[in-house]
């Protein structure tokens, strides 16, 4: 266990290298003097200079990447041009709002996800399947935006059930906090489920056909034991993993929600500092983003080890 | 793939007892893209109102002879709208994931044939991009350049680069060892032959299918980086924009945000459904279930 530990954290650190660099690359490599767009329209050649010297375009490539590298270690992620804000206290101030959107969408995508996928298994082939795996084929073809705009229409504007915008923090009015994350969370849980449905579905088709839950059977142990204890957790080690991977998607898809909903959390930020070309926000969220899901693949890769014996002893 | 016996049929039997067994969705799904894609090349010479006019005496009027799909907002003819919005969509659509599709097919071909270092580098590289939700770096790099059609298009492809690699090593490494390629080798053939000859037009079939689905993929992006403002700028129309533009006037005229998104719909839709009987069609694994 602890040489696989090992060998993954060897893999990790040269990717987290990697992804700032490419991070910074994108900043700097791109056409555009960085100063000439953040000064737009009144630019003058002495105003670009003096820029360009402040933010410290004018030192050579490869010490602005050290410079800033060095900073993000000590958790000097830069300063905000537009406000003077750190850039670190920005994300983390956002980040809450954001992990528990995407907590509770993962967990509502679960909740519809799981049952359905084991009834489908049981009766594979039937009718309940076939409309349960049709819906999620379909579903799978409506981006989020499209779900946000569906759900505000039916359960904002129609029904008047819950709020389409405003959001409360969790301290000040936890029940409107609360109401506020139902509309959000539901539509990135609308994307999920049918991923992950997919997934425990076949998982779970092999896993009943094995033997051990013939014998099972033959002992003549309740159904409902058999599909739950004996068969959910060895058909679980693929969900688990696509649960991580989706993390991406699920960032993705936050920017969209939160800007729908008017969620301030990491998505409104980036959406913000490109509106306003607020660039060292952009650079930190998009590395602090990739570094995050990064971790997660890592961690994902750690849990389903522990999980599955026989992963630590490839290769 | 073992040699069959003599085949009776005709090889064009074959063909068409083969197209007849695809299912009707697959029909149903070629046919919309078939429409869609008409629709939008044929769109200059459609009698069809302009698509950016405006009309602030006719905002947002339901279906009539005049506008057939009713206007928008601003007055704007929805068909019309619909219809040059389709020529984004398609044009984003196709061409992204054609440069994915090159590169990336071809990356991943060299990787799962040639192995050893190269092969480690193009997939440590391929780890890398894929590091990264492709949404926020789409955003970011569109930030930088600039919102237009080619650049949509370029950052849209590149990022589809690393999955395409994905599949094209995927399904090379199952093929780089089957008896053909060993007896291509044996009677002599090239490196380069044995690549272009015996491994493309195995893995290209797989690759098509990915394709159809990344086309699935990439409209939704572009839809959604329309949708967030930094798609293609207006006042040309974009479903995504259109989408977002409707959500003003979703409690009144709900028809001017969903006619976009079920168009958008059923036109994902369709590539899926392609792309999926295709890929099933052409999965080795799948055929012997």
């Amino acid at each position: 266990m602890l040489g696989f530990f090992a060998t993954r954290l060897g893999y990790l650190v040269p990717v987290l290298i990697a992804v700032t660099l490419l991070t910074f690359l994108i900043a700097s490599l791109l056409p555009g003097d960085l100063a000439l767009v953040m000064l737009g329209d009144q630019a003058t050649p002495e105003t670009v200079r003096a820029l360009r010297h402040d933010i410290g375009l004018d030192q050579p490539l490869w010490w602005r990447y050290l410079s800033w590298l060095g900073g993000i270690l000590t958790g000097d992620f830069g300063r905000s041009f537009r406000t003077g804000e750190p850039v670190l206290a920005a994300i983390l101030a956002r980040l809450p709002v954001s992990l528990e959107l995407m907590l509770l969408a993962e967990l509502t995508a679960l909740m519809i996800a799981i049952p359905l996928a084991i009834r489908c298994a049981r009766t594979s082939g039937g009718s309940f399947d076939r409309i349960v795996t049709g819906i999620a084929f379909a579903k799978l073809s409506i981006p989020n935006f499209m779900a946000a705009m569906l759900l505000i229409y039916v359960f904002a504007i129609q029904l008047r059930w819950l709020p389409a915008t405003g959001y409360l923090p969790f301290g000040e009015d936890p029940l409107g906090n609360v109401r506020a994350m139902v509309l959000p969370a539901l539509t990135l849980a609308l994307a999920e489920w049918p991923v992950l449905m997919r997934v425990l579905r076949s998982d779970m088709i092999a896993t009943l056909q094995e033997d051990y839950i013939a014998m099972a059977r033959a002992k003549g142990l309740k159904q409902r034991r058999i599909l739950f204890v004996h068969a959910l957790k060895p058909s679980s080690l693929t969900l688990i993993t696509v649960a991580g991977l989706n993390i991406g998607r699920l960032i993705g898809g936050a920017v969209i929600v939160e800007s729908v909903f008017a969620l301030p959390g990491i998505g409104r930020l980036l959406i913000g500092a490109i509106y306003t070309r607020d660039f060292m926000i952009l650079q930190g969220v998009v590395l602090f983003v990739a570094a995050g899901f990064v971790l997660v693949n890592f961690l994902v890769d750690l849990i389903y080890a522990v999980l599955d014996p026989r992963i630590r002893h490839v290769r | 793939m073992s040699v069959r016996e003599a085949d009776l049929a005709t090889p064009t039997d074959e063909a068409l007892a083969w197209l007849a067994s695809l299912p009707v969705n697959f029909w149903l799904a070629l046919a919309w893209i078939a429409v869609i894609i008409l629709a939008a090349s044929l769109a200059d010479a459609l009698p069809l109102p302009s698509p950016t006019d405006m009309d602030m005496l006719a905002q947002r009027q339901a279906p009539s002879a005049a506008h057939w799909l009713g206007t928008d907002r601003l007055g704007r003819d929805m068909l019309a709208r619909l219809i040059y919005g389709a020529r984004i969509s398609l044009t984003v659509g196709v061409l992204a994931p054609l440069i994915g599709l090159m590169i990336g097919g071809l990356l991943g071909i060299v990787a799962g044939y040639v192995r050893g270092a190269l092969e480690t580098a193009i997939v440590a590289t391929a780890d890398v991009l894929l590091a990264f939700p492709p949404l926020v770096l789409a955003l970011a790099v569109t930030a930088y350049l600039g919102p237009t059609l080619a650049n949509l298009t370029y950052i849209i492809g590149l990022l589809g680069i690393p999955a395409f690699t994905r599949v094209a090593r995927a399904q090379t490494l199952a093929f780089a060892n089957r008896e053909f390629v060993l007896a291509a080798r044996a009677m002599g053939a090239t490196e380069l032959r044995i690549l272009w000859r015996e491994l493309l037009p195995n893995v290209m079939l797989p690759l098509l299918a990915f394709f159809l689905l990344a086309v699935a993929i990439t409209i939704v992006v572009e839809g959604a980086l329309s949708f967030l403002g930094v798609g293609v700028p207006p006042p040309a129309p974009s479903w995504g924009s259109m989408i977002a533009e409707g959500r003003e006037s979703l409690e009144i005229a709900p028809q001017i945000a969903f006619l976009p998104a079920v168009t958008m719909f059923l036109t994902v839709l369709s590539f899926n459904v392609v792309g999926d009987t295709l890929r099933l069609v052409t999965d080795p694994r799948q055929g012997t279930l």
